[in-house]
């Protein structure tokens, strides 16, 4: 099966929530593209409407303007398909399961057969490090564990696109570079596309081949910065310490305060 | 850690025994008659010597109690699906669970003696399961109604279809809160058995031992009766938290 | 309009409870069902179950045959408000001691850890089996002058019913205030008193409503009985019972002291409803 090269097509992508005062714009006028086995992160300010983008690619929410394909096909069609694994703030574990029935569960709901499952499963769960926890239930586990079984889960269908909303938002600084450097590694084994939604400049930077910068009221893209760094299968926790590394979070933090586009520092391009 | 334990058991047991033995001292001291207060030595000797009578009036009321238990609980919880399900069912259903739990069911004793016959159970079973319906109904359908957001992200990410859903996220996640009301409605079970009795028809539960023993001025009988029911009481809400606490523990509370 | 959708709810399921109730007449045959000796479904005739229009007609004829006697209808409200007021001083008295009690258990750790296991046993045990123990009392004891009526003996059981729930939930709502808004308060050196009045009982409002409600409707239940156990004339519970004694010569009549008594559950919890009229703010966080 061919995957078509483009993972996300967005043209003038807009959302109008209505509400009780009003009606309120968190996306304008959005184009962005991610091509296959890209990692993009979104950021922004709270209101710049990046986790409503996620969603609408998620097929959560419809878009009010604009055209969005992902892989060539609606979002609804693709969602149908299990086209993507998504990830969420909250692990959102189901309490009752074990562990490894967890990571199961989008497996048992498209219909895949006992033995299969488990052994995926337990593949998924070595992948993470989680190997020996299978049979434990998600309340034996920190938060960061929760975090990687989830991340276990959006890997179990092997998909080309994967949807993360602030999946480290929970954790500890430490857990977060640790969770970090995992993803890095296995976004890269798995080859998939990435939308990343964070708060944070040093995880889209650690994580991403391209930034997005997103400003509020309305929500927008303000500006997408290029990181420049070695490919993401390469970057390791030394990176973090790296001269370039800290030169792409200040480009990213200067188009997040509204500077225009600064010059190309080493390491870095900006669009 | 273990003397805070202990301490934890220690004051109101303390409070127990000191209440025994005031209670004893009071009634010798004032020398109050039985009708207005028997001693509890008094009660001890005639539960000691009615203790069979006092077994098999348990059983029977405990029997009542347990069936009316369950069939009001499974019709309740059948009820909360379909509200659960349809809205309308739902505005029929709510305010009517709400209006019986403040109704005194125990009224209705009599005219199903009537319907059912005196020298039937049903009756009574049928008090205790209408007055366990609404608990359980109210409990049950908040329940099922609880999807957290993230869950219900995830089911419509995977396209999970609606039976689908209520079984893998729905269903697991309302179990803790049936046995919840399952507890609460434990108690009043056996409150329902015990008081249907005294508005007549079947006299073999313990119930009507207690009004038999008042109104032949066995009053320290009729104590020793009421120990029975409040020990029926009891283990009738040890035996349902103890099942809510296995399945809380189960799903991770 | 809101307002009156309940109301017209519950009349819509009333009319629908009555059209089961003709339907199951219709449906069930005469002598009932019997499965293996235990009867199941309920004898459908004319004696065990009248129409649902003959009871109502059954209302508003007289009592009983004697000259000069009220219609049924009457004698239904006059009991009922005989059992209201004496369930209402009965749940009066079990709210200012429970209340009294849960404020001295916030007050003091000793009282707290002693007295909290009992009160939750209380809620788990029959407590309104006591209530044909306090047969004897009537007429038998003098309080300085004043003799000890019969209904004096309900109102207690009624405040012994309601004491327990409203000690339970006053407690868990004075409780409730969150470590950071006590420490705000002793930060301010407010002492425990002000602490009580300013942050404790508003606090508490979410939780004492319900367990006030819980209190009447056990209140009502517990006089109920207690009138049927010390045989109090005037009261719903005689009533229940004098019309039931007579019903296989007027199947009607019992059903209409049914009525009456399901009315009365409903009226007092919706008289205590009145109580949290004007608590709008104290209710942002209500705990059903």
């Amino acid at each position: 099966m061919s995957t078509p090269a483009t993972a996300i097509d967005a043209r003038g992508v807009g959302k109008v929530f209505a509400s009780r005062t009003g009606t309120v714009t968190a996306l304008e006028d959005v184009d962005l593209t991610v091509a296959a086995g890209e990692f993009v992160s979104l950021i922004g300010p709270s209101g710049c409407g990046k986790s409503t983008l996620l969603r609408l690619v998620a097929d959560l929410d419809e878009p009010t303007s604009g055209e969005l394909l992902v892989f060539g096909k609606a979002p609804r069609a693709a969602r149908e398909a299990g086209d993507y694994g998504i990830a969420f703030q909250q692990a959102g574990l189901l309490p009752w399961r074990t562990v490894q029935a967890n990571v199961e569960l989008p497996l048992e709901l498209h219909g895949v057969g006992r033995r299969a499952r488990a052994l995926r499963a337990a593949d998924l769960l070595a992948l993470v490090g989680l190997a020996e926890f299978a049979d434990a239930f998600p309340h034996q586990l920190s938060g960061g564990m929760q975090q990687r079984v989830a991340i276990a889960r959006a890997l179990a269908e092997q998909p080309s696109l994967l949807l993360m909303d602030e999946p480290f938002g929970a954790l500890d600084e430490m857990t977060r570079e640790r969770m970090q450097t995992e993803l890095v590694r296995i976004s890269a084994s798995s080859g998939a596309a990435v939308l990343f939604v964070t708060h944070s400049i040093p995880e889209a930077v650690f994580l991403s081949d391209r930034v997005v910068v997103m400003s509020p009221r309305p929500g927008r893209i303000s500006g997408i910065v290029d990181v420049d760094l070695p490919g993401t299968a390469d970057r390791s926790d030394g990176l973090r310490e790296d001269a370039a590394f800290f030169a792409a979070v200040t480009a990213v933090r200067e188009v997040l305060h509204g500077a225009p586009a600064p010059v190309a520092a080493r390491g870095v391009d900006v669009r | 850690m273990r003397a805070a334990q202990v301490r934890r058991w220690l004051a109101p047991a303390l409070v127990g025994v000191v209440a025994l033995a005031l209670w004893q001292a009071l009634v010798v001291a004032a020398d109050l008659k039985p009708y207005l207060l028997p001693s509890p030595t008094a009660i001890a000797e005639q539960l000691g010597q009615v203790r069979p009578l006092v077994w098999s009036a348990t059983l029977a009321t405990g029997a009542n109690a347990l069936v009316g238990l369950l069939v009001g609980a499974a019709t309740a919880i059948l009820a909360a699906l379909l509200a659960a399900r349809s809205r309308s069912v739902d505005l029929l259903l709510s305010p009517t669970a709400a209006a019986v739990s403040v109704m005194p069911i125990v009224a209705l004793a009599p005219a199903l003696n009537t319907m059912f016959g005196t020298t039937s159970s049903t009756p009574r079973r049928l008090v205790v399961a209408v007055v366990v319906f609404a608990p359980v109904f109210v409990t049950t359908l908040r329940g099922l109604r609880q999807v957290q957001p993230v869950h219900r992200d995830l089911l419509r990410a995977y396209a999970a279809t609606p039976r689908q859903a209520a079984r893998t996220v729905t269903l697991p996640g309302a179990v803790p809160y049936v046995f919840s009301g399952l507890r609460v409605a434990s108690a009043t079970a056996v409150v329902a058995a015990v008081v249907a009795e005294y508005f007549g028809g079947l006299q073999n539960g313990l119930g009507s031992r207690i009004t038999a023993a008042a109104s032949n001025s066995a009053y320290a009988r009729a104590w020793a009766f009421v120990l029975g029911a409040i020990l029926l009481g009891l283990t009738f809400y040890v035996v349902t938290l103890a099942l809510e606490r296995a399945v809380t523990r189960r799903h991770g509370g | 309009m809101t307002r009156l959708r309940p109301v017209a709810l519950g009349l819509a399921a009333l009319l629908l409870a009555c059209l089961l109730w003709e339907v199951v007449k219709v449906a069930v045959p005469d002598a009932g069902v019997h499965v293996g000796g235990a009867s199941i479904l309920p004898r459908t005739d004319a004696m065990a179950m009248p129409h649902v229009w003959e009871v109502v007609q059954r209302t508003l004829q007289p009592e009983t045959s004697a000259v000069g006697a009220p219609s049924v209808l009457t004698s239904m409200l006059q009991s009922c408000w005989f059992t209201l007021r004496v369930a209402a001083v009965g749940w009066a008295l079990g709210v200012v001691s429970g209340f009294a009690l849960a404020v001295l258990m916030q007050r003091w750790r000793v009282a707290e850890e002693s007295l909290e296991p009992w009160l939750v046993l209380s809620q788990t045990v029959p407590l309104v089996a006591l209530a044909p123990l306090v047969v004897g009392w009537g007429g038998r004891i003098h309080l300085g002058g004043l003799e000890w009526q019969k209904w004096m003996s309900v109102a207690l059981i009624a405040s012994y019913l309601a004491f327990f729930p409203v000690a339970v939930g006053a407690l868990r709502g004075l409780q409730s205030p969150p470590a950071a808004q006590v420490d705000l308060f002793r930060a301010q050196a407010a002492g425990w008193g002000r602490t009580l009045v300013r942050l404790r009982i508003p606090a508490s409002v979410p939780h004492l409503l319900p367990a006030l409600r819980l209190g009447a409707a056990t209140a009502v239940v517990g006089a109920i009985v207690a009138e049927v156990s010390t045989g109090t004339k005037g009261g719903i519970g005689r009533l229940i019972i004098s019309y039931a004694q007579s019903a296989s010569g007027d199947p009607a009549k019992p059903w209409a002291a049914i009525a009456a008594a399901a009315l009365l559950g409903l009226a007092a919890a919706g008289l205590v409803g009145l109580v949290g009229l004007g608590l709008g703010r104290f209710r942002h966080s209500e705990v059903s």
